[in-house]
């Protein structure tokens, strides 16, 4: 067993590459030295390096293949080609079962000779999502100038070159040096092994294992929150992003001018964090702490001093900026902006968004009008409807598109819009992601359903469809979207009648395809909450009923049902049912039409008849009333009937008037089963 | 850091070209048209192309019509400077010469947090694009740091280093001054906003209010066809010096309010075609120089 260390050490590496191309180098090396029975591997990356350290076999021992080669009889042509291909003489070959067989002995060969025939050719093909020319002419290329190639077999380099095909790649080859902190400890080092490398970088000031780096950033960050008597605001992303720019994560704390405290807190932390990589700061009652927390790069001589007193200028300066974009963004009421939306596009089919503005207004007073809201609300609806987008032409979110909505909510409170009003300007992206919470308050519930509906109407109106993994307008987050909203809510809506109003008597492009999506879009929530799916599918065999809320108690009920001993053989026999219709329906059905009581021979019969005349106006009225539960009990209640018929009765009787009667009956039973659901649908 | 004076406005430039002159650059003048950008000026678009390898500094003033705030904001101008330096091939050490540069103006790399923090630059109005990083500097960015991959739509053969460094910036950080017309310009008393807050002025107005549209249209429109027409006569030059007027009316346009969302794409369209042209017209003579 040898110890492989490789390091590949370069300019600067983008923070959010840096993860990837470790997993990648890792499982690229395993896979090339498969031979050598890769193990115990380990990766390591930062802002200048990544690097991998496994254990390998010392070699690839002796072997033998077989080669096949041409059959006995083939022209004398082919064997010379087959013995030339190998370098070998026809006496070196055997005949086996009609064909030259050529039996080669390998020889061992050494984890050396292999690696440094491997590793110049993954580090030619390595999958860098973008990748860079430089220097003098070489094509080999890296994400940033690769520096130098640390390669060792049990502290001994291992000796390859990158050069190939008269290309010098810039002159790159295997040594054994690293290189610590860029400032605190220029030039190189010798590394003897894996673990006295990471020791060495260290000292170097080189923190190189990544869950260090986040150790040191969380509780450094937190420690200087406490001893502000202030929380920081969580962001493991952000976490992530400044322990791939930084070797040695120094956390430090500066001052946010009072003078700034005023503005909104969003526009604080979104400029904090997009722009600095600054973490937000939280009083005890939640609202902004006139601090920040950063990540120098290096313990400072002066603890910090000039480049805190640094950043927190900088800091002004973004904040002067945003005070512009705030106060300059008020001298327009949000109102006066709607016109501006005309010169904004929306999408080249779908027109302007001030037309869509016009279209969201609308259909946000129709959604308010079926959620049942008063005349006032609808007005509010429509209103909020209309200003929903005009925060697009602002300067503010100009500068941070992600405030979009947020900010619209500032501006319209600030014009004297009704508080319901510049709340669901506000809120009306919501959910924005998996995480976000639904809108609650009426309004916005209107807006944000509003404005998914017309975005799904309008993109299945021009066949813009999600395919595979490509959804360039988020049509599924805004499926989902009105789910979710729909069901935090409670709302009975009849979405289909909705997406109707939003096609606006449109019916081209593929919007017949609408309600197949949302349900495939309410399948995959169902599942990833752990719900049954297949009930679902159970269920949807009647079509996407647009009231989700109904759609949903049905299928809990269902759910609920088949998990009970009743349900479980109520299943059974609905399936056993419609295998031996589906069987005897090929012969010579379809059975269809009422059985003939005359024709009944066995009580289990009539039984099963007598339950089924019981059963089946139960059922539909309780569906009816949507009582599903009652419904579900009504047909779970047939199950003892059910086993006693299966146990009695032998339907294909060998009397063909009788055998086809009890097929009817089967067939009635099926059809009140297909009253609550596809049954076939249900696993298990 | 010394307790010495923080550099003025040109002495800060001064000693950039004191570094860049000893690491071997030639010291060029501004290019004398309006730029949007130090890298539009020919010493460095035309000169990154071809296999000849090339090293030049130079400061060049730039012009964003649309970042005009009427003298009013203390960190945005319409006009303002840029030092660009451009090495080729690209240096081994280029980080290590930046890093060097800093120091020359007094920023010690043991006290500020430097970073080199992911950029892939871009440039579609004359079809180039590079990686490399934005420099930071306690957190400001003082420099655009970018690697050339391909510019004219052409790709670089020869890649090179290109350094741009924001200067009212850096003077701002090194200075400690919050407002770029507070900024020292020459050690004795004359201040940025002496020299440049009349001008701001003046120019928002002309960019915002008062520039003749269908004037500029029209020497738009004049500048594209002279641009096309000198390409193919090949004189690459001429032709590229139109390109960039036509870019900076483009600019103007913008600035005044007057090109939809959707005409945009097609006027850059335009004045990227005029580059590229004018980058082949360039690459051309260069083969014919070389026999």
């Amino acid at each position: 067993m040898a110890e492989l260390f490789l390091e590949l050490f370069s300019e600067e590496i983008p923070s959010g590459m840096q993860a990837r191309a470790a997993d990648d180098l890792g499982s690229l090396l395993t896979k090339a030295l498969d031979g050598l029975n890769p193990r115990d591997l380990r990766t390591f990356f930062g802002a200048r390096r990544i690097a991998a350290v496994l254990n390998i076999d010392a070699e690839i021992p002796a072997r033998s293949v077989s080669e096949r080669g041409p059959r006995e009889g083939a022209p004398e042509k082919a064997l010379e080609g087959f013995t030339r291909k190998h370098g070998v003489t026809p006496a070196d070959l055997t005949q086996e079962n009609g064909f030259w067989i050529l039996n080669k002995s390998l020889d061992p060969v050494s984890a050396e000779s292999r690696v440094s025939e491997a590793v110049p050719d993954l580090l030619w093909k390595f999958p860098w999502p973008k990748s860079m020319r430089w220097g003098a002419g070489s094509n080999f290329t890296w994400v940033r100038p690769l520096r130098r190639i640390a390669c060792l077999l049990d502290g001994h380099v291992v000796p390859f070159a990158l050069a190939r095909d008269g290309d010098d790649a810039h002159g790159l080859k295997a040594s054994n040096l690293s290189e610590g902190h860029r400032f605190l400890a220029p030039g190189a080092f010798e590394i003897l092994s894996a673990s006295q490398w990471q020791d060495e970088l260290e000292t170097r000031s080189v923190i190189v294992d990544m869950d260090s780096r986040r150790d040191m950033v969380r509780t450094g960050v937190a420690r200087l929150a406490e001893q502000h008597g202030i929380t920081v605001v969580q962001d493991d992303g952000l976490v992530d992003e400044v322990c791939g720019l930084v070797e040695y994560p120094v956390p430090l704390v500066g001052k946010i001018d009072a003078a700034f405290m005023d503005l909104p807190a969003e526009v604080m932390q979104v400029s904090m964090r997009i722009n600095q990589r600054y973490f937000a700061l939280r009083n005890p009652d939640g609202k902004a702490a006139p601090y920040f927390a950063f990540i120098g790069n290096l313990p400072f001589k002066d603890g910090g001093k000039l480049t805190t007193a640094g950043n927190e200028r900088v800091l002004r300066a973004r904040f002067a900026d945003a005070r512009h974009f705030w106060d300059l963004d008020r001298k327009t009421k949000l109102a006066d902006r709607v016109p501006a939306l005309a010169a904004v596009t929306f999408h080249a089919k779908l027109g302007t968004q001030a037309e869509r503005a016009e279209r969201i207004s609308k259909l946000a007073g129709t959604v308010a009008q079926a959620m049942g809201l008063d005349g006032a609300q609808i007005a509010q609806a429509e209103r909020a409807g209309l200003l929903a987008k005009a925060d697009l032409t602002t300067g503010m979110v100009g500068e941070f598109p992600e405030l979009q909505g947020v900010m619209g909510g500032y501006y319209a409170a600030h014009d004297g819009e009704d508080e319901a009003v510049s709340r669901a300007v506000a809120e009306h992206y919501l959910p924005r992601g998996q995480s976000d919470d639904t809108a609650k308050a009426p309004v916005s519930v209107a807006v944000a359903l509003a404005d998914r509906l017309d975005l799904l109407a309008g993109f299945f109106a021009i066949g813009e469809l999600p395919s595979g993994s490509g959804d360039p307008y988020a049509l599924r987050r805004a499926a989902l979207g009105i789910i979710r909203t729909i069901r935090n809510n409670g709302l009975r809506l009849d979405l289909t009648a909705l997406f109707a109003q939003a096609a606006n008597g449109r019916a081209e492009g593929e919007l017949a395809k609408l309600p197949d999506f949302m349900a495939e879009r309410l399948r995959v929530q169902l599942r990833s909450e752990g719900e049954r799916h297949d009930v679902l599918a159970a269920i949807l065999t009647h079509g996407l009923d647009g009231d989700l809320v109904r759609l949903l108690a049905r299928t809990s009920a269902l759910s609920d049902m088949i998990q009970t001993e009743d349900g479980r053989n109520l299943l059974a026999a609905a399936k056993r049912a419609a295998n031996i219709l589906r069987i005897e329906d090929k012969k010579d059905g379809p059975h269809t039409g009422a059985p003939d009581p005359a024709l009944y021979t066995q009580d289990e019969e009539r039984a099963l008849a007598a339950g089924l005349d019981q059963a089946v106006p139960a059922i539909e009225t309780a569906l009816k009333e949507e009582r599903f539960t009652d419904a579900m009990q009504a047909i779970a209640a047939l199950r003892p009937t059910l086993d006693r018929f299966f146990e009695a009765v032998t339907v294909n009787a060998p009397e063909p008037e009788v055998r086809a009667n009890r097929l009817k009956l089967l067939a009635r039973f099926r059809a009140t089963t297909a009253l609550i659901a596809d049954f076939g649908q249900i696993e298990g | 850091m010394s307790a010495t004076r923080p550099l003025c406005f040109q002495d800060l430039i001064l000693r950039l070209h004191q570094f860049w002159s000893e690491k071997g650059c030639a010291i060029l003048q501004p290019y004398d048209t309006e730029l949007g950008a130090g890298t539009l000026s020919p010493h460095t678009t035309l000169r990154a192309l071809g296999p000849k390898p090339w090293a030049a500094a130079y400061v060049q003033p730039c012009r964003r019509p649309s970042d005009g705030r009427y003298g009013e904001n203390p960190n945005r101008l319409q006009h303002y400077y840029q030092y660009q330096v451009l090495l080729k091939p690209t240096p081994e050490d280029s980080q290590q010469l930046l890093l060097d540069s800093y120091r020359a103006i007094g920023i010690d790399p043991e006290l500020h947090d430097i970073r080199f923090v992911e950029d892939d630059w871009e440039n579609p109005t004359i079809g180039a694009w590079g990686l490399g990083w934005e420099v930071w500097c306690d957190g400001m960015e003082v420099s655009q740091f970018t690697y050339f991959q391909q510019v004219g739509g052409i790709p670089t053969v020869m890649p090179s280093t290109e350094l741009t460094y924001g200067l009212e910036r850096l003077a701002m950080y090194v200075q400690g001054v919050e407002n770029v017309y507070d900024l020292d310009f020459n050690g004795r008393g004359l201040t940025y906003g002496d020299v440049f807050l009349r001008a701001e002025q003046d120019y928002s107005r002309h960019n915002f209010e008062l520039a003749d549209t269908q004037m500029l249209l029209t020497h738009f429109n004049d500048a594209e066809r002279e641009s096309m027409r000198l390409s193919e006569a090949g004189v690459a030059q001429p032709a590229y010096d139109q390109c960039l007027k036509a870019s900076h009316l483009f600019n103007l346009l913008d600035a005044r309010g007057v090109i939809s969302v959707s005409e945009r794409a097609s006027y850059i369209g335009r004045v990227r075609a005029l580059a590229k042209a004018a980058c082949d017209a360039w690459l051309a003579g260069e083969e014919t120089s070389h026999g």
